[in-house]
């Protein structure tokens, strides 16, 4: 099975979905991230998702999911890189992401991780 | 085009891009061929995880004002769906979802039917307009 790579850097964990997203990837993801916020210590999870092409109910609750996991570990998560028409259609399809903030790009996101310290 | 199965989640994927591809050639927009797949998507899942897996039926279709679209027809031989009402309600949910799949699917496109029987399992066929 495909893994999402999860790369460190200082305190923070970047995650770019580059793949088309299988369900027991998403499931994978979401535990390695666990254990890599645990084991890194990290402050902030940036989720890059510019290359996804859709969100469904499925993905949008691991996005949750995700922060509200992080925040059990203080951790930050922030979602970046959405895509308009993913956009429109979460807010069609009822999801609101709770738990997670988003940012327009990564350097934005990491601006916003960096002024919770 | 031939029925894609649904037997096991990589399936759900591939009628992902099956629908995006015929989104794309019938000239949706790029909104609405999101807005298609998404509700693929979440229907795809419904039939393979409430359904027990099923099939899709992706092709060309033309809505009665004569614009250009994509059809969808999934169908599955699970237990059905007790109370379709409900199933179509937001917030409610049988499995471990938002119970958004149904509802949020309805929402996404230009054309929504359910059929469904207990015992006789479920079919929905969705269909999305160009503009």
């Amino acid at each position: 099975m495909e893994r999402v790579p999860i790369l460190r850097i200082g305190k923070t964990l970047l995650v770019t979905i580059q793949i088309d997203l299988q369900d027991d990837i998403v499931m994978q993801l979401q535990e390695d991230l666990a254990e890599q916020i645990v084991a890194t210590s990290a402050t902030g999870v940036i989720i890059d998702i510019t290359a996804v092409e859709i969100v469904d109910s499925f993905i949008g609750r691991m996005l949750s999911a995700v922060g509200s996991m992080s925040r059990l570990f203080d951790a930050e998560t922030v979602i970046v890189g959405m895509r308009p028409a993913v956009a429109i259609t979460l807010v069609e399809l009822g999801l609101s992401l709770p738990g997670v903030r988003t940012a327009i790009n990564a350097e934005k996101g990491l601006r916003l991780l960096n002024g919770r310290t | 085009m031939d029925d894609l199965p649904i037997k096991v989640s990589d399936d759900i994927v591939r009628v992902r891009q099956q629908v995006r591809a015929a989104a794309a050639a019938c000239g949706l927009s790029l909104v609405d061929q999101t807005k298609v797949i998404t509700a693929a998507s979440e229907i795809a899942r419904n039939a393979l995880v409430h359904g027990g897996g099923g099939s899709a039926r992706i092709e060309p279709a033309t809505s009665p004002a004569g614009r250009a679209g994509v059809r969808i027809t999934f169908s599955d031989s699970g237990p059905g769906i007790p109370d379709v009402g409900l199933a179509l309600t937001d917030g409610w949910s049988s499995g471990n979802g938002l119970g958004l799949g149904l509802s949020g699917a309805r929402r996404l496109v230009d054309q929504f039917e359910l059929e469904t029987q207990p015992g006789a399992g479920t079919s929905v066929v969705v269909a999305k307009w160009s503009r």
